[in-house]
């Protein structure tokens, strides 16, 4: 594990190095990941500006969960995200490159073109949830405030294990990357919302099939002294870690067989 | 600039409008050659459709009636958005033409018997087609299946409406050449790439619609170009807009922005310099 990291990071500053040899067209990339991941903040203030509530949830609130949600992702994006790219490389067939090296194929797919414009992502909403933690009317007990690191390292770990399972899908599905979109890009952004606009069946899905209600709803519902839609038991608010943990063992075992199952077409 | 030889001699034998309809012919093939991604991609379309649909719903059941939208119409424009991502390209950044600027094969293109902006015209009205049935159609379609929507009430709107979609394409390629022909000049892309996506994504309508932009804003939205690739055409779908008013707006920013392209297109002709080799 610890070699691991330390590959890791050696793997991703190389990149970073690579990339910081054009200071100018980081600079810029960075801030242009910034404007697009702040669109989504833009609805939100829009939405608000012809209502006081969405949801039954007011601003500060939902800024809360968009910034939860929004650092979350981006962590997992900027450490997971380039996994994805699994199916281009089966399809060119430069996989077989990467099999070949001496580092697990997993770190060499997450850290491939470590790209610093991912952090642009972070930017706007790392800034989001700040301001919406001074602005969130909420009596912080010790619990509540120990709950925000927990739920955004909880959300980091299933988006992470999202990242690698679309990774995995295309050894099913070689061309299907867009569709795993519709967990990851599409729970990043539902994640921004309270989940209770979704409706019963839907909340219900993402609870027990795709269990995005746990990157920061469960959690949030907690620190924000809200009855929960669905009814369930308190010890959800905090079930976080443990859906993370889930969600991580069958990503790597599900990996693990989509590897030993990969069979090179040798040209 | 044709260049001699046998095969120049035997193209012009081939009526001009009939050679753009074979490139769109085959443009139309060759990107419903991936029918798995285009199929991956469409049902992420149809999900995300869903998704900013229960968004709306819960605006509208705060402000009922808001910009002249009823819940009905908020959530069949969220999933004619859906459906015209593709089409209209909102995320698409420029034509593969820019990577052939890059690389100098555009000076191969400048050498054939047709017109540079016609023929990636015609590449990409091909492209758009299998779009349209493809990625237009389905997420409309699930949509239909579980929200009443606000279906066109006659054949007539169904026309209007493909009008409109048509023009808008129009629009999304002139656009997207204009980005293209940037490469001559500023080589790196991906700035141009960026700018391109996020003035897109906002004043299509694409994030959220037009209608609920608030006081100036709004104002300034509805007559940017952007305006011509989704909102136009959703309001003519939802019968919101009168179609002559709505043609002419399309149909101005699409002659506006295809002039500026044969512009752009002459003055980089003259920039270009092939080095033979």
């Amino acid at each position: 594990m610890v070699d691991a990291v330390r590959t890791y990071l050696l793997l991703a500053g190389t990149w970073l190095r690579a990339a910081a040899q054009y200071p100018a067209s980081m600079v810029m990339l960075i801030v242009a990941q910034a404007v697009v991941t702040s669109l989504d903040l833009a609805a939100i203030l829009i939405i608000f500006a012809h209502t006081s509530r969405l949801g039954g949830f007011s601003l500060p609130e939902v800024m809360f969960l968009y910034g939860t949600a929004g650092v979350s992702f981006a962590l997992a994006d900027l450490t997971f995200g380039s996994a994805d790219r699994l199916g281009e490389h089966i399809r060119q067939g430069t996989l077989d490159t990467l099999l070949v090296r001496p580092v697990g194929p997993l770190l060499q797919l997450a850290t491939e073109d470590f790209s610093p414009r991912r952090i642009g992502k972070l930017v706007p909403t790392g800034a989001v949830l700040v301001l919406a933690l001074a602005r969130l009317d909420v009596a912080w007990t010790p619990g509540r405030v120990a709950t925000v690191p927990l739920m955004l390292a909880g959300g980091y770990w299933i988006f992470a294990a999202l990242w690698v399972l679309s990774a995995t899908w295309q050894f099913a599905v070689v061309d299907g990357k867009q569709a795993m979109n519709s967990v990851t890009y599409g729970g990043a952004f539902l994640a921004q919302y309270p989940l209770s606009i979704f409706g019963r069946d839907v909340l219900r899905g993402l609870t027990w099939v795709v269990p995005l209600a746990f990157v920061n709803w469960q959690p949030a519902l907690y620190i924000l002294g809200r009855p929960d839609p669905l009814g369930l038991p308190v010890f959800f608010r905090f079930a976080s870690p443990l859906v993370a943990a889930a969600l991580s063992v069958l990503a790597a075992v599900t990996w693990r067989t989509g590897l030993r199952r990969y069979r090179s077409t040798g040209s | 600039m044709r260049s001699p030889g046998v095969r120049a001699r035997s193209a012009p034998s081939l009526h001009t409008p009939l050679r753009y309809a074979w490139v769109a012919a085959y443009a139309f093939r060759r990107y419903s050659t991936y029918r798995v991604a285009a199929f991956s991609a469409t049902f992420t379309n149809t999900v995300f459709g869903f998704l900013r649909a229960f968004v709306l719903i819960a605006v509208w059941h705060a402000r009922p009636a808001l910009g002249g939208y009823d819940v009905a119409d908020a959530v069949t424009f969220s999933f004619l958005t859906q459906g015209l991502i593709e089409p209209v390209r909102i995320f698409g950044g420029s034509l593969d033409l820019t990577e052939r600027i890059r690389t100098g094969d555009v000076s191969i293109d400048l050498h054939r018997p047709v017109d540079l902006q016609g023929w990636w015209l015609a590449d990409d009205l091909g492209r758009a087609a299998f779009a349209v049935l493809s990625r237009g159609a389905p997420p409309l379609i699930a949509g239909g299946l579980v929200f009443s929507l606000r279906w066109p009430p006659s054949p007539g709107r169904w026309a209007a409406f493909a009008v409109a979609v048509l023009l808008a394409v129009l629009v999304s390629f002139a656009l997207r050449y204009l980005y293209s022909l940037a490469v001559f000049w500023v080589h790196d892309d991906r700035g141009v790439t960026a700018i391109s996506l996020v003035t897109t994504m906002f004043f299509s309508g694409m994030i959220i619609p037009l209608v609920v932009f608030p006081g100036p804003l709004a104002t300034v939205a509805r007559v940017l170009p952007w305006a011509a690739l989704v909102q136009v055409p959703a309001d003519v779908f939802l019968g919101k807009r009168a179609d002559l008013g709505a043609y002419a707006f399309q149909a101005a920013w699409a002659v506006a922005l295809l002039v500026a392209g044969r512009l752009l297109t002459m003055a980089a002709r003259r920039r270009l310099v092939i080095h033979g080799g």
